[in-house]
């Protein structure tokens, strides 16, 4: 290739690489609109009157004062206002406000993110930490029937049971972890193997296939020919193949973190985004519902399009412009 | 594709593993469990008994007593029933809305199969148990809304398979020559196109009915689902959780009754469907 061409290719790839991002931006706010316009439309056709959800059943409110707290958060209005309303304060970052907790959604979501992201982040790690194992572990029959039996297991069973037996056995019978005390990294250890257990197991099936199919190829057999270990093989070449195809795989992953969350903190009393959901879901409380939908769809749509960019490092394949394209 | 099979065929088939025959017989006292729950157990899942409160596991009570005393095995006996409806009937109801939505959706105008086809692959995006929570966080808890939500989580799966199914055989030979011999398009639908979709829509039905019941048991243990003194498997392994210092029981064999009846409805389905895919071959 003459020096000329290369530049050339390079620019396309550049170019192309930045059609990607714009592209990708385009897409992440179709998915906020399309989260915050559906989530709005269900809201408003769902029955009954969020001032009854923001007073409580049994309260005994004259009509008047109904009318005032109708007026006061905009129920009044025609839909299409309350829609546009609600379109121009999410554009500035305004969730609306909680019906039940009486302070701005975005500060009830933000002040519990960070113990939620330290468990998810912390559960990925144990996940792909027991799926590389698992695919390190596997060599003989006997080995890899016992491997599909774990990963069986863990994608059959209620990830909030696993949870249980792990706090009944690991904190209530051994001691070797807190019960009830949810600081510090020692506590947070149960929690994410729970949550990384059923990652794991979706992850080491299609990882798994991966591998096999990759090992099959002409290149593992060079590669055994020139004396490298299992392990080697599997670091070097199989799993780097296979990993193209789990990465398809991301926003899947995070999504069932996201459900697994409402599960886990709930076992181990975690404070968190998943007690906020479920709270806002048990009371009603749906601008927080809401709040969540449109930042999930938002996370989604981040998550993808960097799995979309991150394609091209994992296989030098799709590097060269017009190549598997 | 013909499901009548002749006696002389199933007598040269291989017989089935004994991980399947036993995952079968666990599956069919699970079944027995849900249609007659009084035969296998006669203690009342709802009779409270101070008396008898948190005894460990024993021949009196093999799977032990909760906090009330009642009877921990009685009441997975009888929780069979609320978790394998909710689990057949998400399964029957989402089948059947993704079966339509699919089928339809394969032989509309280019247009709005492509915006269906959109919604179906963005529906598929999310794993069922997160949409089935937003689906309840719309309609509300309890019983039947457990069920609508599972549906409509499981649906997006259907319809996928189901229009992939349909295009094909809209292209095929058969629907052509029949369209030429002037079959009418309703019957050409009924008798051609959705049953060649039922066939893989069928093998993914039978574990939609396990990972149903896992869901069901997830959103009734965080109190979504049928209220408390229900003997449903995800009430009683939430009441288990604020036992766990003193009756671990509580918490372990109803977990263990649902991971067994999972995994023995994967076990099947897959067999039925490797068969499924041996016969046609």
């Amino acid at each position: 290739m003459t020096g000329d061409r290369q530049h050339q290719a390079s620019a396309t790839a550049v170019r192309t690489a930045a059609g990607r991002v714009l592209s990708g931006l385009g897409g992440i706010l179709l998915a906020v609109w399309g989260a915050a316009t559906v989530g709005f439309l269900a809201l408003k056709a769902i029955p009954g009157d969020p001032v009854d959800v923001m007073l409580g059943v049994q309260s005994q409110v004259s009509e008047n004062v109904r009318e005032q707290i109708r007026e006061q958060w905009g129920l009044n209005q025609p839909l299409w206002m309350q829609y546009l309303g609600y379109l121009g304060r999410l554009v500035r970052g305004d969730l609306g406000q909680s019906y039940q907790l009486r302070q701005p959604v975005a500060d009830v979501i933000g002040s519990q993110l960070a113990p939620t992201l330290a468990l998810a982040g912390l559960a990925l790690v144990f996940a792909l930490a027991f799926v590389i194992a698992g695919a390190m572990l596997a060599r003989t029959r006997w080995q890899r029937s016992i491997t599909s039996t774990v990963e069986l297991v863990a994608v059959s069973s209620p990830t909030f049971w696993i949870g249980l037996v792990l706090l009944s056995v690991f904190a209530f019978r051994l001691g070797w972890f807190p019960v009830a005390s949810t600081r510090g990294f020692v506590a947070l250890v149960l929690p994410a193997v729970t949550l990384a257990i059923p990652v794991a197991g979706i992850l080491g099936q299609v990882l798994r296939q991966g591998l096999d199919a990759a090992s099959a190829r002409p290149f593992t057999l060079t590669a055994r020919a020139r004396g490298l270990g299992h392990a080697a093989v599997v670091i070097r070449h199989t799993l780097r193949h296979a990993a193209a195809d789990s990465v398809t795989l991301t926003g899947y992953l995070l999504g069932s973190l996201l459900g697994g969350v409402v599960l886990v903190e709930t076992v181990f009393g975690r404070a968190g985004i998943g007690r906020v959901t479920l709270r806002a879901i048990i009371d009603r409380d749906l601008p927080v519902v809401l709040g969540v939908l449109v930042l999930s769809a938002a996370t989604f749509a981040v998550i993808n399009l960097l799995v979309d960019l991150a394609y091209p490092l994992i296989d030098p394949r799709l590097r060269k412009v017009g190549g598997a394209l | 594709m013909t499901l009548a099979i002749s006696p002389g065929r199933i007598r040269r088939r291989a017989p089935a593993p004994v991980s399947v025959v036993t995952a079968a017989l666990l599956l069919a006292v699970v079944a027995a469990a849900a249609i007659a729950p009084g035969l296998l157990s006669p203690l009342d899942p709802l009779q409270a008994n101070a008396a008898d409160s948190l005894q460990a596991p024993g021949l009196a009570h093999p799977f032990g007593t909760d906090q009330s005393g009642r009877d921990v095995l009685a009441r997975v006996i009888h929780g069979a029933r609320y978790s394998l409806s909710v689990g057949l009937g998400a399964t029957a109801l989402g089948f059947v809305a993704g079966l339509l939505v699919g089928v339809v959706s394969g032989l509309a105008p280019r247009i709005v199969d492509s915006v269906l086809g959109r919604i179906i692959a963005i529906a598929m995006s999310f794993p069922e148990f997160l949409l089935a929570l937003i689906v309840i966080a719309i309609i509300g808890p309890g019983q039947s809304s457990l069920v609508v939500a599972l549906a409509i989580a499981a649906a997006p799966a259907y319809a996928r398979v189901a229009r992939s199914q349909t295009l094909l055989v809209r292209r095929s030979g058969f629907v052509r020559s029949a369209r030429v011999l002037g079959v009418a398009p309703g019957a050409i639908i009924l008798k051609h196109v959705v049953p060649n979709t039922l066939g893989p829509l069928l093998a993914m039905a039978t574990i939609g009915v396990g990972t149903a019941i896992v869901s069901a048991a997830g959103l009734s243990f965080l109190g979504l689902g049928p209220a408390a003194p229900t003997p449903e498997w995800g009430v009683i392994l939430s009441e288990g959780r604020n036992l766990l210092d003193r009756a671990w029981w509580v918490a372990l064999f109803p977990g263990v009754v649902i991971t067994a009846t999972v995994i023995s409805i994967s076990v099947v389905g897959r067999f039925l469907r490797a068969r499924h895919a041996g016969a046609v071959a």
